[in-house]
């Protein structure tokens, strides 16, 4: 009780005291630089002035969180990568050269791009598929809700949910974890799956792939819906059937944001840590370079060299994608 | 759309099948959870889930009463009564009075054991262990017995997480971490987003290109020096470098790019005749994003709400850097990933924190599931 | 109770492209304005950068004597009305009329007298608690007026405000905007539009503007009947004015000209020798001929095709010697047929001339 109600204080100051500062800055403004009940060359000096920094009080703080929290953290681990353990002696490009030797970078640089191939590709694919049965039938909310609802849980409730699925049980018992139960079911011999190298992999994928599906499906179903039905209309009077139709006038339609969903989740892949964490921790061949990264961090007495040059090489991965973002957008902006 | 054929109601079956399949095999999962969750703890650990409504016969062990309560019986025995059942429901089908050979006699017949004593128990679990001398030793005889028990769901398992393992507390470091972590970087958002929709001032399509650009940085660069310059303010101040206040900015920070984002391009859609309607009606640019805009952005600003709390709650990485791991401190996902550690074999435990942990984004998620997809399809869709 | 004067005012956007050019422009308190112009020639332009909307990058402007170049459009005494309406959606009819007066810290019973009288003026009160989604268009654009009035401005801006509006509708809230000017007879308004019959029937003076130029400022009969150019003579009017071919062959105090090649014709006009032999153009609006009656005649030709309109008839004639059909406007349902050969006549005062460069020889 007594810790509700601290927590509540603490929660009512921190967002109090970030609504007064943009209340107050901007009081403040007008309050120096009236613009009302003034002759009119103080009131057109005024205006300049208030017009000229209201815009820096508004995009301020954000601007400044986005410099502290992730473009000084971009540069000061491109320093890093060239410091030792404690980052502080220069130690040139042994960082690169240890990762360039280091098995496990090689692992979990596999790993990852086993992921990036599988995750995205599956979601698409699964989002696609009940994106289209699911416009076709009376229930589909329904369906595409319960489908949509992963994206609600965490990585770690996932990984928990399952972990469970995937129980092993040695001996005579009986197997209480679901895939095992299956297996045995079906006349099989019960395994401890996230410990089968190559194969746990894709185990703990499935897991990535049960979440990101409901979002690809969301996402293709409106697109879907925004295909003009007189396209469809045209083919089914030229004779197409359902599956060329899908195949021929449907998907060239929705290439753009096929292609913007596969990489969302491109990106969420090349982040993803809490499973691999929770599930086996990078044992058994299951390594991957974001929990790489964090066992450099602070495993062992952390290595921050290394830390930042296995963080490097993420980003170099998303560069790619980025430049494209940001084409797009500079694209768009020149169309206003 | 299409014109409907017998050949295409066959199909049709076929779709409904199919996605009836997908939806089961997509809710399975978290259903096999929650039904584990709640059921007796004994249960869970032997018998999978799908089994939770059917009877489960169940190999069990107790012990007698202590000698103490021995009675000389009048036909000149010495004989211990009672009841080895927890629960009134299961009833007793073997026993047995060794750890070899558990399943030996049938309930209600009267097993003559070596000394000349006898046990007989009955299928309600009512026993008479009876001996012709008198019981010695400190403790009760151990009895074995095979039951067969009826589903049993209790709340216990939540009552047991939520206090002993702490998780009342870390729901509530949670709230405490999410709230403002959702609200403090919408606010800055909408500021900027404004700004740099509808204000003119110099670098604003380099700063629209620079939160794009921002919008993938992983997060995973951040995080070194971020922890050192925490480690640098927290002693400059000479307090501790873990705490809410760096939580939230950090969250900030990271929500940002994406917030202002959606933001601007939703603020930049209004139409700009009602902001410039505004200002020949005398309001600065504090007034019309004050009463204008902000009334207006709801849908948005809702959107966006939702996915940074749906995140800041979920989230483990940023908790586990920033927050640290200290009893006081953990979140939910942090204890989750604890318990996983330490209580790994123990699945009540583990399932029942895990519904804990998962409960609040799911009601949000279903209750404001419009206002998601709404704001997944203005972020995705071009 | 506001004089604009308006000095070599000219705009450029930020692409370094010059929209508007050297703009001289008297409005005097109380006048009824409207630019017309076709689309792009830069009236929204035009009346944002009197607004404040849009910064004036050359030239002054003046309100009551003061320049207001610098001045932010809330303290320049204006009011304007958007073509969308430009309602906040989120506001009740009552708030969205009460909001300028709320920012500028007016008491609440001063803010309330206000909107009543001008909710009251556009019969509005009944509607005062609704949000504007719940209104029809043309009460939508009875609040944005009213909106405009409570703040008592010096000058109202009207951009395009009818244009969302069907035909009936257009026509009485047209007849409603000029009692309001009616009835406020001191306030100053500039209205833009590009359909001319607004222009015509609302109009103190019309400025026509073209490219970023002013072509005419005048009453509109003014602009009718005494174009200064050809394209003045050809916007105002439809059908258009048709522009045939000519060379003038005599000058003096009447102007003896030859058109398309086919007649000879002497202009109640006043040239200089000097314009002798040059080519000329030779205007005459559809509704000032006639089919001749006596033989003679400015144009004959074949008719192309005939539209029947009921009060009138248009004949679409090719003629020789022009690359245009000819338009013509006779009053009445009249039976000519496909192929019919016509001889057209006008009186001379009706018709025009202008020099190559299409301005008018007629002093203007
Ligand atoms: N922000 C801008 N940047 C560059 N050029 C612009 C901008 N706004 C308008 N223009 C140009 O200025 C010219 C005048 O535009 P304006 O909107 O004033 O035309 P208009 O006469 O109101 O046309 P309409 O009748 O279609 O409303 C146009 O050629 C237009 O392309
Ligand atoms: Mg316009």
């Amino acid at each position: 009780m007594e810790q509700l109600v601290s927590a509540l204080l603490i929660m009512i100051i921190g967002v109090l005291a970030c609504a007064a500062y943009f209340y107050a800055s901007n009081w403040l403004l007008d309050v120096l630089f009236p613009s009302k009940n003034k002759p009119a060359d103080i009131v057109a000096k005024n205006i300049h002035i208030t017009n000229t920094v209201r815009p820096w009080l508004f995009i301020g703080p954000a601007l400044i969180a986005l410099t502290f929290y992730l473009i000084y953290p971009v540069i000061e681990s491109i320093r890093l990568s060239f410091l030792g353990r404690a980052g502080e002696e220069f130690v040139g490009f042994d960082n690169y050269a240890w990762l360039f030797s280091s098995d496990t970078f090689y692992q979990s640089f596999k790993n990852n791009m086993l992921w990036l191939i599988v995750v995205p590709t599956a979601s698409t694919f699964f989002g696609l598929i009940i994106a289209t049965m699911t416009d076709k039938i009376w229930w589909g909310n329904i369906a595409k809700s319960l489908i949509f609802m992963p994206m609600a849980i965490s990585f770690i409730g996932a990984s928990v949910i399952w972990k469970f699925i995937y129980d092993f049980r040695s001996g005579d018992d009986a197997q209480i974890g679901l895939l095992n139960a299956i297996v045995v079911f079906f006349g099989g011999e019960p395994q401890a799956w996230i410990t089968v190298p190559f194969w746990n992999n894709l185990f703990l994928m499935i897991i990535l792939i049960w979440i990101q599906t409901g979002f690809a499906m969301v996402i293709l179903s409106a697109a879907l819906r925004g295909i003009p039905s007189e396209t469809i209309e045209a083919a089914v009077l030229d004779g197409a059937n359902s599956i060329q139709i899908f195949f021929k006038i449907m998907v060239p339609q929705i290439w753009g944001t096929i292609a913007v969903v596969w990489t969302t989740i491109t990106i969420l892949v090349l982040k993803v840590f809490d499973i691999v964490l929770a599930m086996t921790n990078g044992q058994w061949g299951t390594q991957v370079l974001a929990n790489e990264m964090f066992d450099w961090m602070f495993r062992g007495g952390g290595d921050f060299g290394r830390g930042a040059v296995v963080a490097i090489v993420i980003m170099v991965l998303v560069i790619p994608i980025m430049v494209w973002n940001i084409k797009d957008v500079n694209k768009e902006m020149e169309g206003r | 759309m299409m014109a409907v054929s017998s050949s295409r109601s066959s199909l049709m079956w076929v779709v409904h099948i199919t996605v009836f399949i997908l939806v089961v095999m997509w809710t399975v999962p978290t259903a096999g959870l929650f039904i584990s969750s709640i059921r007796d703890k004994d249960q869970l650990s032997v018998s999978g889930w799908w089994t939770a409504l059917s009877v489960s016969e169940q190999r069990l062990v107790a012990r007698s009463e202590h000698p103490d309560k021995q009675v000389f019986s009048s036909d000149g025995r010495y004989e211990i009564r009672g009841n080895i059942l927890e629960h009134q429901d299961s009833s007793i089908t073997k026993f047995g009075s060794s750890s070899l050979r558990p399943d030996e006699f049938d309930v209600g017949v009267v097993a003559q054991l070596k000394g000349g004593k006898t046990l007989q128990v009955l299928e309600n679990g009512d026993y008479i262990y009876s001996s012709p001398e008198q019981w010695k030793g400190k403790r009760g005889k151990r009895i074995f017995y095979t039951a067969n028990i009826p589903p049993r769901f209790t709340l216990d398992n939540y009552r047991e997480v939520l206090t002993s393992e702490g998780l009342a507390k870390s729901f509530i470091n949670s709230l405490a971490v999410t709230i403002p972590a959702t609200i403090i970087p919408i606010l800055m958002a909408a500021f900027a987003a404004y700004a740099l929709a509808w204000m003119k001032f110099p670098g604003r399509a380099l700063i629209i290109a620079a939160v794009v650009g921002l919008l993938v940085v992983p997060l995973q660069m951040s995080l070194i020096p971020l922890l050192k310059t925490y480690n640098l303010i927290g002693e400059f101040f000479g307090v501790g470098s873990k705490g809410y206040i760096g939580i939230w900015l950090a969250h900030t920070g990271f929500g940002l790019p994406l917030a202002i984002y959606l933001l601007r391009n939703y603020i930049a859609g209004l139409p700009g005749e009602i902001i410039e309607s505004a200002r020949v009606d005398g309001a600065n640019d504090f007034e019309i994003f004050s009463k204008i805009i902000l009334p207006l952005s709801f849908p948005a600003l809702a959107s966006f709400a939702i996915f940074q709390f749906l995140w800041v709650w979920n989230d483990l990485l940023i908790a586990m850097v920033f927050l640290g791991n200290n009893e006081e401190q953990l979140v939910l996902t942090g204890r989750l990933r604890e318990l996983l550690g330490s209580r790994g074999g123990n699945w009540e435990i583990l399932t029942a924190s895990a519904f804990v942990t998962i409960i609040i984004p799911l009601c949000v998620f279903f209750g404001l599931q419009r206002y998601l997809v709404r704001g997944l399809l203005s972020g995705s869709v071009k | 109770m506001a004089d604009l004067k308006l000095t070599n005012v000219s705009k450029r956007y930020s692409n370094n492209v010059e929209v508007m050019r050297d703009i001289n422009l008297d409005i005097k308190q109380g006048e009824f304005i409207v630019f017309v112009g076709p689309s792009g020639c830069g009236k929204s332009t035009l009346l944002r950068m009197i607004s404040g909307l849009e910064d004036i990058s050359g030239g002054t402007l003046e309100i009551d004597g003061e320049v207001v170049n610098d001045i932010p459009p809330a303290l320049r005494g204006i009011a304007m009305v958007f073509q969308s309406y430009a309602l906040y959606p989120h506001m009740t009819v009552y708030d969205n009329m009460a909001f300028s007066l709320r920012i500028a810290k007016l008491d609440q019973e001063t803010i309330d007298h206000y909107v009543r009288k001008a909710a009251d003026m556009l019969q509005l009160t009944e509607y005062l608690d609704r949000l504007p989604k719940a209104l029809s268009g043309g009460q939508r654009q009875r609040v944005a007026i009213g909106r405009a009035i409570v703040r008592k401005p010096k000058v109202f801006l009207f951009d395009e405000p009818l244009s969302n509006l069907d035909a009936a509708l257009r026509v009485a809230t047209r007849m409603e905007i000029a009692n309001l000017k009616e009835s406020m007879p001191d306030s100053t308004m500039i209205y833009v539009t590009h359909d001319q019959v607004e222009a015509m029937t609302l109009a103190d003076r019309i400025v026509l503007l073209s490219a970023g130029n002013i072509e005419q400022v005048g009453t509109p009969l003014e602009l009718y009947s005494l174009p200064r150019n050809v394209f003045v003579a050809q916007f105002i009017g439809s059908p258009a004015m048709n522009i045939l071919p000519a060379t003038i062959y005599a000058c003096g105090e009447t102007t003896k000209v030859n058109v398309a090649g086919q007649t000879n014709i002497t202009l109640p006009i006043k040239t200089d020798a000097g314009e002798k032999n040059k080519t000329a153009q030779f205007g005459i609006r559809p509704e000032d001929l006639q089919v001749s009656e006596n033989g003679d005649y400015v144009i004959s030709g074949n008719i192309e095709f005939v539209e029947s309109l009921g009060e009138s008839t248009l004949l679409y004639i090719k003629a020789d010697g022009c690359s245009d059909l000819v338009t013509c406007k006779l009053q009445g349902i009249l039976k000519f047929k496909k192929g019919d050969d016509v001889k057209l006549s006008a009186s001379p005062e009706k018709m025009h001339l202008f020099d190559a460069n299409g301005m008018n020889y007629r002093e203007v």
